[in-house]
Order: structure tokens, then C-alpha cells, then sequence
């Protein structure tokens, strides 16, 4: 299964993404990317069903961003989880549910504080100082449950995040071609160059 | 394209039509960006209903340059420049991905692509029969023939001194 991580620091949220792509037997893709900007302060992680998850991130992604333009202003990052749990909620109950879970990692600019919403595809929303999803929940919770600080710096929450997928390279059965890695925090989202 | 061969045939039919669609409307031919997502949209709408299609639209535009994308039945679509796709995929992966290279000339590619699909024929049960070979280029496509993999077996035995598990006379 895919692997997403998300960690909160003092003014940034991380968010870590495996970069494989596999179809039964056989590994299609090495750079994937899971995730999809919302908005200028917002970063949209996904894993699940094929299909489901780029169709449905896709249409979050439009509808966050037709309000930004009816509306002159971006909505909450609050705003923003409640609005994508709801849809989940709603095609929980329908014919084809959407089998999507999701991390959203958001920068209140006036506010000046990083969030994480964990969200999963029954619809439970969290906010959390730290979160992951799928296979890789069972080996990183419980590093950083030790190891996370909401005051750390965006450098020590770097390190914490190559602890993590230290741990994942090491113990998890199946090669995710590593991770990629991007950063939302005051400037906005951003890619990190580096490989992790 | 793999799997259903009619769900291939006619969605491929269909999807050449809206191509051509396009193109009256626009006066532009299509990217095939959006030649994809036309058809990754449409599997994503039949979802679950029993389609099996596994397919690559290539194409080369000026915008884009040389460009695959991997659609299939689950309604996924994806971008990059090595695909495999098929029961035989596993088999041919294994060739192409030991002798790819991207400066590759389009002699050697038409080459590895036809070596990497005999593989497949010869592995797998339900891969088989011929070859077919294109190029596509900016100009379009252009066909490099369909190659009896019955043939096609022999000469690579013979040119490679490679499969060697078939033994073509008795060890005395």
C-alpha cells in the first residue's frame, strides 16, 4: 500500500509521499506524485483505489478552487477538511463509494499556524500534529509519538521525517521507491529537490 | 491495447472519433494529454461494471514533445516515458527494462520493442501470434511492419544464441 506521512513543525507541515505506482505484479511507475495543491496554502495527499484517488483529489482540488475565485478568498484549511470529509461522507453511503484516504496539510497565513487533517475513506476527520496513513502508520506512529516536538524547526522536522522513512526502508516488505517530499508553510507549497 | 478485446476495440474506435472531434472543432489535432483523460474519464465512469482495457496512448505533439500515458480499466491514467502492459507485461519489462536506454536510436528501439513483445509471446499463454511495429513521431506514425513471432523465434535463437532451454536436437 501506498505511504503517507504528515508532520506538523512551529511554522511548516511536511508531507512525505511514496513514489511507486504498482498494478498487480508489476511496478509501473517511480515518480509518482501523490499529491495535489488546493490552494496556495494547501496541499492535498492521497492513497486507495486506483482511480478513485486521482479522480477524487482532482475534484477537490477544482472545487476548493472555483470558491477562491467566486469568493475573492481562499477558504479555511478547516473549511477545506470539512468540505472533502463531507464528500466522503456522502459517497460513503451511495452506490460506488470512494475508497480515498487523505492528508491535508495547511498554512493559516494570518494566523500564523501549520495544521494536518488526517482523513480516511469511512470519513473520519482529525486534526493532528502529526499523522499517516496505510501500512506505514504501523511503523512511524510510534517513532513519532517518541520523537515529535510541536516547537521543532522545519530542519529538525526533516530529520524526524528521514527517521521515519529510515524505519520504512529498513522493516516494510515492499520497495516504495522512496518518497517525495513537499513543504507548506508561510511562502506556500513547495517541492523539495532533495530524495529521500 | 490489452485485455477485453472488445472493450479495447470499441472504446479505441470511440476514442478516435472524439479525436477527430476535436480536431474539426478546433482546428488543432489533440494533445495527448487530453486524448487520455478523454478516455481515462470514460473508464473512470464504467467503473466496476466489468471493463477490462489496459492501454498507452503515445503521440508526439510540439507542446509536449514525446509523451505515453498508461490508461486503464480502473479509471487510472498515467504519465511516463516506459510502459508495459499485458498478462505478458512481467516478461517483456524484464528484457526492455535491461536494454533500455533513452538515447536509444529508433532503429535499436523498433528492435528491442519487437524482442521485448517476443519474449512476452514466448512466456506467456495468452500473448502471441505477430508483431506489430510503429514510430511515432511529430509528423505522426509511421508502421514498421507485422512480424510472424513463429519466425521471429528462430532467427533470435539463431542471431542471439539465447533460448537456450529449446533444444533443437538430441544430445548424444
Amino acid at each position: 500500500m501506498d505511504i503517507l506521512i504528515g508532520i506538523t513543525t512551529k511554522d511548516s507541515v511536511l508531507i512525505a509521499t511514496s513514489k511507486s505506482v504498482a498494478r498487480g505484479v508489476s511496478v509501473i511507475k517511480t515518480n509518482d506524485d501523490k499529491t495535489r495543491e488546493l490552494t496556495d496554502h494547501s496541499l492535498l495527499a492521497f492513497s486507495g483505489e486506483s482511480g478513485d484517488t486521482t479522480n477524487f483529489a482532482e475534484y477537490i482540488q477544482a472545487n476548493i478552487r472555483l470558491y477562491g475565485t467566486r469568493n475573492g478568498f481562499e477558504m479555511s484549511n478547516k473549511a477545506i477538511a470539512s468540505f472533502t470529509r463531507n464528500e466522503l461522507a456522502s459517497a460513503l453511503r451511495s452506490r460506488k463509494p470512494y475508497q480515498v484516504n487523505i492528508l491535508i496539510g495547511g498554512y493559516d497565513v494570518k494566523k500564523k499556524k501549520a495544521t494536518l487533517n488526517w482523513i480516511d475513506y469511512l470519513a473520519a476527520n482529525v486534526e493532528l500534529p502529526y499523522a499517516a496513513h496505510g501500512y506505514a502508520q504501523y511503523y512511524v506512529l510510534s517513532l513519532l509519538d517518541r520523537h515529535h516536538d510541536p516547537n521543532m524547526t522545519q530542519e529538525q522536522g526533516l530529520e524526524l521525517l528521514k527517521d521515519c522513512i529510515k524505519e520504512l526502508r529498513l522493516r516494510m516488505p515492499i520497495d516504495f521507491k522512496g518518497v517525495q517530499v513537499k513543504v507548506v508553510d508561510e511562502a506556500g507549497v513547495r517541492k523539495l529537490p532533495e530524495d529521500f | 491495447m490489452a485485455g477485453g478485446a472488445a472493450d479495447c476495440q470499441f472504446w479505441e474506435t470511440w476514442l478516435n472519433t472524439q479525436c477527430r472531434l476535436h480536431e474539426l472543432r478546433n482546428k488543432e489535432r489533440i494533445s495527448v494529454a487530453a486524448a487520455s483523460k478523454i478516455l481515462a474519464n470514460l473508464t473512470y465512469s464504467y467503473k466496476g461494471a466489468g471493463l477490462s482495457m489496459g492501454t498507452m496512448i503515445c503521440g508526439y505533439t510540439k507542446r509536449e514533445g514525446p509523451a505515453i500515458f498508461y490508461v486503464d480499466s480502473d479509471g487510472e491514467r498515467l504519465q511516463g516515458d516506459l510502459f508495459c502492459v499485458g498478462s505478458g507485461q512481467t516478461f517483456a519489462y524484464g528484457v526492455l527494462d535491461k536494454n533500455y536506454k533513452w538515447e536509444l536510436t529508433v532503429e535499436e528501439a523498433l528492435d528491442l520493442g519487437k524482442r521485448s513483445i517476443l519474449a512476452a509471446t514466448h512466456r506467456d499463454a495468452y500473448s502471441g501470434g505477430s508483431v506489430n511495429l510503429y514510430h511515432v513521431t511529430e509528423q505522426g506514425w509511421v508502421y514498421h511492419g507485422n512480424y510472424d513471432v513463429g519466425t521471429e523465434l528462430w532467427d533470435a535463437k539463431d542471431r542471439e544464441q539465447s533460448f537456450n532451454h529449446i533444444v533443437t536436437s538430441i544430445p548424444s
